[in-house]
């Protein structure tokens, strides 16, 4: 018995080494040293106010339209937005007008026709957002060797790592507007490199960025650089919060929708599980005597 | 608990003609109607229910999914894109079938908890725990496979460093893993395989179930108090209405759990990697894969050093396929538990010492969770070997040691008994 209340006092005291090593480890108290590898982000994103964020989020449908008009008047000679066909855009308030004109202003390319050749015609509701580059060797060669990333899914592909406990709070703070803050961040984020911090040709000094400290793209917005006609002001703070909404919609188109049929099966589900607790406390009832 | 007689009576003439023919009927009646339970069942034991219950919810979504999913390298990603923005409801359906196969293994890990406990691999229900480690590992090579197929880059990337552990193996390693991917990378021979596993595996997994479950009715639950049942009028009731309103309970309970992740934060326990394309020219900056293996990956990382022949300089393992054996072996010695603990208390609540180690073991595991998600340097390294030499101390050294010299409390004579005391100290308001 006292050899295993040795073992288990051994085991023990090993459990709170482990334990407070993770802890000072969680906490980067022990990463004082200079040695590890940089992480990037190297600031966590900002937080923002989104119209969309929490159980009842709802899209701010004039954001989302001056979203639209920022990337094409300004991020679409860069980045694709290849999963967004121009129907979808119907869900931005659009008549099929609107969406017809706006879609016949873009070429795209169909074919063969009897000839056996590949023409160009104006493009339909039912055709996707033509790709400012041919192909990714072509973007890179434009672009300092870095393919601007396609913009259908990044609010959701880019969303830095919470770290503990943060990760414990979101569940119930319900945060899930890390990719769009993300997005903000980088775009208001330019700054001046530090002392002494070499950016290699063609690269922008951006603490927000994840890819590293400097990415290959210039600073893509300035103050009016974009006419709004609803009397927003035309700020870079503004502009980069309206095109992170319109990229959170992109990636997820049905984010609202999920969320309302959300709110009615969680409903469903407590009911019924009240009406079933009660029933499960009558059924047992008989047991106790 | 079976043997008894079958006490089915048919209700009406189609199912005594069909009783008579088929025994299907009897079957439904005496394992789900009849079928006894001991009547001290705790909460902890309804998520055999609960995993049956997302056993089907993958089988339904998944077939869907197959329906719309196609398994080409350049045309997986923008399938499952098109599910979720094209095809009707598509959205939900892969919403449920990621999230539910991480609660699916929140289920599991519980469920596995809960028989380690209780110590319900115990004789006579060796067979029954074992069936249950064979599905675990079934759950798992399904879930990896299943992961690679919307073929985002943690997809792509994870398979690579997978598969490339068989290249671990002596000799026959590398040819083996060309032979596994149908190449010399993860490539389209890849995906097409792992697609036509992901959709045969879980049919397998049925079919281990359905002897897991069969298994359980021949030699009966097991109770918190651990002793059989020996009344069986006193001490059990029929499986309904009894159980099934509980772990109909249970399983509602759950699934609203599930639901507020599934509607209010979907990409909550993914990846954000793998909503780009897979792309084997760029490695993502970390490789993780998904929470529910990490226990595992922080033991396969945790051996980082050559095993050599003392006072030579021989190579006996080296580091990458001493980090395999540390992997795998973490699962098979689960398959060896009901001899590593050979002790004749079965539950936990009246092993003292166990008790301890108990709760030691699940914070290690979870531990092991945690550093599994950090990169493998500096200190991390250390504290994942600590952390593995002690998930292995549990089973190896702990369990027989205790089974020898631990001094249990003395069981209730029968669970009427545990019944009578518990409810006689709940009536005079005594600490439990
Ligand atoms: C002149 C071309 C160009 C224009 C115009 C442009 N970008 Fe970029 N963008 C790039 C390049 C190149 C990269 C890749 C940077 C890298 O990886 O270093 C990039 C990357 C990004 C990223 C991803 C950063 C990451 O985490 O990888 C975001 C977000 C982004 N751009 C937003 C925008 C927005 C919003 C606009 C329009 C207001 C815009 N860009 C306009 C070239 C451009
Ligand atoms: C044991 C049960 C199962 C588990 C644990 C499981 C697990 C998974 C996982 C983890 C994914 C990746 C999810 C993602 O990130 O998108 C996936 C995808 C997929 N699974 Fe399953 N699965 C199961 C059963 C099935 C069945 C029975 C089918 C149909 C035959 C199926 C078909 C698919 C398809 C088509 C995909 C790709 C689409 C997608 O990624 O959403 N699964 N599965």
């Amino acid at each position: 018995m006292k050899f295993v209340k040795t073992v288990s006092s051994i085991a023990k005291t090993g459990l709170i080494v482990a334990l407070s090593a993770t802890i000072l480890n969680l906490t980067g108290i022990a990463k004082a040293g200079e040695d590890v590898t940089p992480y990037y982000p190297l600031k966590k994103p900002k937080y923002s106010e989104w119209s969309f964020s929490g159980p009842f989020g709802k899209w701010d449908i004039g954001q989302l339209q001056r979203g639209l008009k920022i990337y094409t008047q300004s991020c679409a000679a860069c980045h694709s937005l290849d999963l967004v066909p121009f129907r979808s855009l119907y869900e931005l308030g659009y008549s099929e007008e609107q969406v017809k004109a706006f879609a016949a202003e873009y070429e795209v390319t169909d074919g063969p026709n009897a000839e056996g050749e590949m023409f160009e015609r104006p493009a339909t509701p039912a055709d996707r957002f033509p790709n400012p580059y041919a192909n990714s060797v072509e973007a890179a060669l434009a672009n300092n060797g870095a393919v601007p990333p396609d913009f259908s899914l990044l609010a959701k592909a880019r969303a830095p790592k919470r770290g503990f406990p943060n990760f414990v709070f979101d569940v119930f703070t319900l945060y899930a507007e890390n990719g769009p803050d993300y997005i903000y961040s980088l775009l208001t984020g330019y700054s001046e490199a530090p002392q002494g911090k070499e950016l290699s040709e063609g690269t922008y000094y951006n603490p927000y960025f994840a890819g590293g400290s400097a990415p290959a793209m210039a600073p893509p917005l300035s103050d009016d650089l974009i006419d709004y006609d609803d009397g927003t002001p035309q700020t870079v703070d503004q502009y980069a919060k309206d095109i992170s909404a319109f990229l959170m919609w992109t990636a997820e188109p049905v984010l609202v929708e999920r969320k309302q049929l959300g709110f009615k099966v969680m409903l469903f589900l407590i009911i019924f599980a009240v009406l079933l607790y009660f029933t499960k406390r009558q059924v047992f009832a008989s047991l106790k005597d | 608990m079976s043997g008894g007689h079958s006490k089915y009576v048919p209700v009406n003439g189609v199912m005594k003609w069909l009783d008579a023919r088929l025994p299907l009927p009897r079957l439904v009646y005496d394992s789900f109607v009849a079928y006894p339970v001991p009547r001290n069942l705790n909460n902890w034991y309804t998520f055999g229910a609960i995993l049956s219950m997302f056993l089907i919810l993958q089988l339904v979504t998944g077939i869907v999914l197959a329906m719309h999913y196609v398994a080409s390298t350049a045309e997986a990603f923008n399938s499952v894109e098109s599910i979720m923005r094209d095809v009707n409801y598509g959205w939900l359906l892969r919403r449920l079938h990621a999230n539910g196969a991480s609660f699916f293994f929140f289920a599991v890990y519980i469920h596995i908890f809960r028989g380690m406990y209780y110590g319900s691999y115990k004789a006579p229900r060796e067979v029954l725990w074992i069936l249950g480690v064979f599905i675990f590992i079934v759950m798992m090579a399904t879930a990896f496979m299943g992961y690679v197929l919307p073929w985002g880059q943690m997809s792509f990337w994870a398979a690579t460093v997978i598969t490339g552990l068989f290249t671990a193996i002596p000799l026959i390693g590398e040819p083996l893993q060309t032979w596994l991917l149908g190449g010399f990378s993860v490539g389209d021979p890849t995906l097409n395989r792992f697609f036509s596993l992901h959709y045969l595996l879980p049919f397998m997994l049925v079919g281990l179930v359905i002897l897991h479950v069969w298994a359980l009715h021949v030699v009966g639950q097991s109770n918190p108090t651990g002793v059989e049942v020996k009344d069986m009028k006193k001490e059990t009731v029929p499986f309904t209405p009894y159980a099934t309103i509980k772990d109909l309970f249970a399983v509602v309970l759950f699934f609203t759990l599930f639901a507020y992740f599934v509607f209010y934060l979907p990409d909550y326990l993914g990846h954000p990697d793998n909503y780009i394309k897979a792309n084997p020219f760029v490695t993502p900056a970390k490789i993780v894969p998904e929470w529910y293996f990490l226990p595992f990956y922080a033991m396969l990382r945790a051996v980082d050093f050559d095993i050599i022949i003392p006072f030579t300089s021989i190579v006996l393992i080296n580091a990458k396929l001493g980090g395999v054996i540390a992997m795998f072996g973490s699962l098979v010695v689960l398959l060896f538990l009901p001899w590593l603990d050979y002790g004749k208390t079965r539950s936990g609540n009246y092993r003292p010492m166990f008790r301890q180690f108990f709760w030691i073991f699940v914070i290690v595991t979870i531990l092991l969770g945690y550093i599994g998600a950090l990169p493998a340097e500096g200190i991390n390294v250390l504290i994942a070997q600590i952390l593995t030499a002690a998930y292995f101390a549990h089973f190896l050294i702990v369990l027989p040691l205790l089974s020898k010299y631990e001094k249990t409390k003395p069981v209730p004579l029968s669970i009427a008994d545990a019944i009578l005391e518990s409810t006689a100290r709940a009536k005079t308001g005594g600490t439990p």
